[in-house]
């Protein structure tokens, strides 16, 4: 109790330089928290896929589709429960600035292969029955304003023309981890339109969700779709909606590589600069330590003490840098929602930012604590005089 | 060498010089010396003439190049940087000329501190401390800062912490070196006392005649060469 006492007060006998430190810690704890949680988000996708689901699609890109034909084929494969057709429809709200993501899909095979969308069974029914329908996410309602029954007009990109749809239903996720801006609507309606203005593009789907009895056949289905579809005009490739997932986050390694080196080096700054600290406050004190040292007090005990400071300081500012992360990721999650609409901090998030912490406090330490074991007392007390 | 019958200090054929890049510049030639339990001895000598590094041998806190040290039959020069550790702890007790307290603990912290070392329970603890600060007249300051206190209080303080752990051995460096005339009398009033009501035996470093006029015994070091014995009272 007495030393714990004595290293608090030691810690923060120059308070401006101790808080300043803090600072440091806090800020750099709060990039690293938030940097982290940027990569979870991006993987989120594929930490939130479900292993009774495949994705089957074009085996040469996902940009090519497949024949609206293959679903009957898919559904006689042993081991299939559902088939959905689902197709990227990338239409924009009034600007491009308000993305969100929407699909066509076949509603009632596409629901009961995706039971985190909870809805009232109400509305969900009514959205099955409307050809012209469209469900949308809360977060999604919220933030354009939208109301049950209001129509919506998306500008097609891919698909040309004004597409007008109604809204009948609003979802909201099982978990937080669901996200809750997602824009869905009848494959039918896309298929029916586009035999009107664009028949060659009609009876295409650009991908289909495959739905399995159990997780344990997913690799022979897959297998035995791509084989009923081998040497055809449009090969599949099927894999489980997590590799799906992951090929999409591949194509932005690069970047999640950058972050990670990022974070990586904002903790390895923070330490030098939190070691220079320490070095200079062992520094200006080595005849303390002199005088702890003749008292008796051994290396084991000099550097407990150096380290117990070292440690104050640090934790200090991760603790502050983890409470400052929580409303910063709010703020965060406000203004990039349309990007990562899932930015949730993560227990293993809050336990790394604890880790580095911990390590940055230790890092700092090494030297000082080297240099004032390692000097003999009486060199260090002729400094003093 | 086994230390004399009642020899509380058994110094033989003590050496040391010191490295400055490749100079070696000796400090203590072939010293021997011997000091009887509860002697009052003072080391005097001109600035550079090894005063202090010989105090520093004898405390522990520096290592011979050749010879011997027995201290209360314990042969110092043999330990490890562990047990001269562990020795210093419990065997003596060093006064500094700037006192050296910890500024951020009181006075009663202060002196408290060396007990950390020691196996006493924390009530055990707090009654020494108390104690060691009523011997040298500081019950009345027990919360105050060092920079809160004077001089004189700061070094009676470093007494207070000195004698806490009940060594045999105080040793001090130019303990007056830093105080006024009237501080300094305090302090040597409050050695002699230890020295002759608790048996210490007490080895200081001093320049100040008047202060070496309260030992009884004054050896005197020139260029690392120790003088013949200069007895004044008997302990």
């Amino acid at each position: 109790m007495f030393l714990l006492k004595l290293v608090l007060k030691n810690a923060f006998r120059h308070k401006l330089r101790a808080w300043l430190t803090i600072l440091s810690v806090t800020i750099a704890i709060l990039a690293f928290g938030l940097l982290r949680t940027v990569i979870d988000a991006w993987y989120v996708g594929a930490e939130e896929s479900s292993p009774n689901r495949l994705i089957t699609r074009n085996a040469v890109s996902m940009t090519f589709s497949l024949p609206l034909a293959y679903r009957e084929k898919i559904a006689r494969t042993p081991g299939v429960t559902q088939v959905c057709p689902a197709s990227w429809f990338g239409g924009v709200y009034v600007d491009e600035k308000n993305f969100f993501p929407n699909f066509a899909v076949e509603p009632r095979s596409y629901f009961a292969l995706y039971p985190e969308y909870v809805f009232s069974p109400e509305q969900q029914e009514t959205f099955f029955r409307d050809r012209k329908g469209f469900a949308a996410g809360r977060k999604l309602t919220e933030r354009f304003g939208w109301k049950i029954g209001d129509t919506v007009t998306l500008k097609g990109t891919i698909f040309p023309g004004n597409w007008e749809f109604v809204l009948r239903a609003v979802y909201h996720g099982r978990d937080e981890n669901v996200d809750e801006r997602i824009f869905f609507f009848h494959w039918d309606y896309l298929n029916e339109s586009l035999k009107q203005s664009a028949p060659s593009r009609a009876d295409q789907v650009g991908a289909y969700v495959v739905g399995i009895d159990r997780p344990e056949i997913a690799a022979d289905v897959a297998l035995a779709v791509d084989n009923t579809f081998k040497n055809s005009l449009a090969e599949t490739l099927t894999e489980t909606e997590k590799a799906f997932a992951l090929s999409f986050v591949s194509m932005t390694e690069a970047i999640v590589t950058v972050i990670r080196l990022v974070s990586l080096a904002v903790i390895v700054i923070i330490a030098a600069v939190a070691a220079n600290t320490m070095s200079m406050t062992a520094r200006e004190r080595i005849g303390e330590f002199a005088v702890l040292k003749t008292l008796g007090f051994g290396g084991r005990r000099i550097a407990a003490l150096i380290l117990g400071e070292s440690l104050v300081v640090a934790l200090s500012g991760g603790l502050f840098g983890i409470l400052f992360t929580f409303p910063a990721a709010a703020v965060f999650r406000s203004l990039l929602g349309n990007y990562f609409p899932v930015f949730q901090l993560s227990v293993r998030t809050l336990c790394l930012d604890g880790a580095a912490a911990f390590i940055v406090g230790a890092a700092a330490a090494i030297i000082p604590i080297w240099r004032t074991t390692s000097i003999k007392i009486a060199e260090a007390l002729r400094r003093i005089g | 060498m086994s230390a004399e019958a009642g020899s509380a200090v058994e110094i033989v054929a003590v050496s040391k010089a010191y490295r400055r890049g490749a100079t070696v510049v000796p400090v203590l030639s072939d010293i021997s010396l011997s000091i009887r339990d509860g002697e009052f001895l003072a080391l005097m000598g001109p600035s550079g003439s090894g005063k202090s590094t010989l105090l520093n041998l004898i405390a522990g806190i520096d290592r011979v190049d050749s010879g011997n040290i027995t201290i209360g039959g314990v042969d110092i020069t043999s330990l490890s940087e562990t047990g001269l550790a562990a020795w210093r702890a419990s065997a003596v007790g060093f006064i500094f000329q700037f006192y050296n307290l910890i500024p951020v603990l009181t006075a009663f912290e202060n002196v408290e501190l060396p007990l950390l070392l020691t196996r006493l329970s924390r009530k055990a603890r707090r009654e020494h401390a108390a104690l060691a600060l009523r011997i040298v007249h500081l019950s009345d300051r027990t919360d105050h800062y060092p920079s809160q206190l004077s001089g004189g209080e700061q070094q009676r303080v470093a007494i207070a912490r000195a004698v806490v752990t009940d060594p045999a051995i105080l040793v001090a460096d130019e303990p007056t070196g830093d105080l006024d005339r009237v501080s300094a009398e305090e302090v040597l009033s409050l050695m002699d006392r230890l020295n002759r009501e608790s048996g210490k035996t007490i080895i200081m470093v001093t320049h100040d005649p008047r202060a070496a006029a309260k030992a009884h015994i004054i050896r005197r070091l020139e260029k690392g060469i120790l003088d013949d014995v200069s007895p004044q009272t008997g302990p």
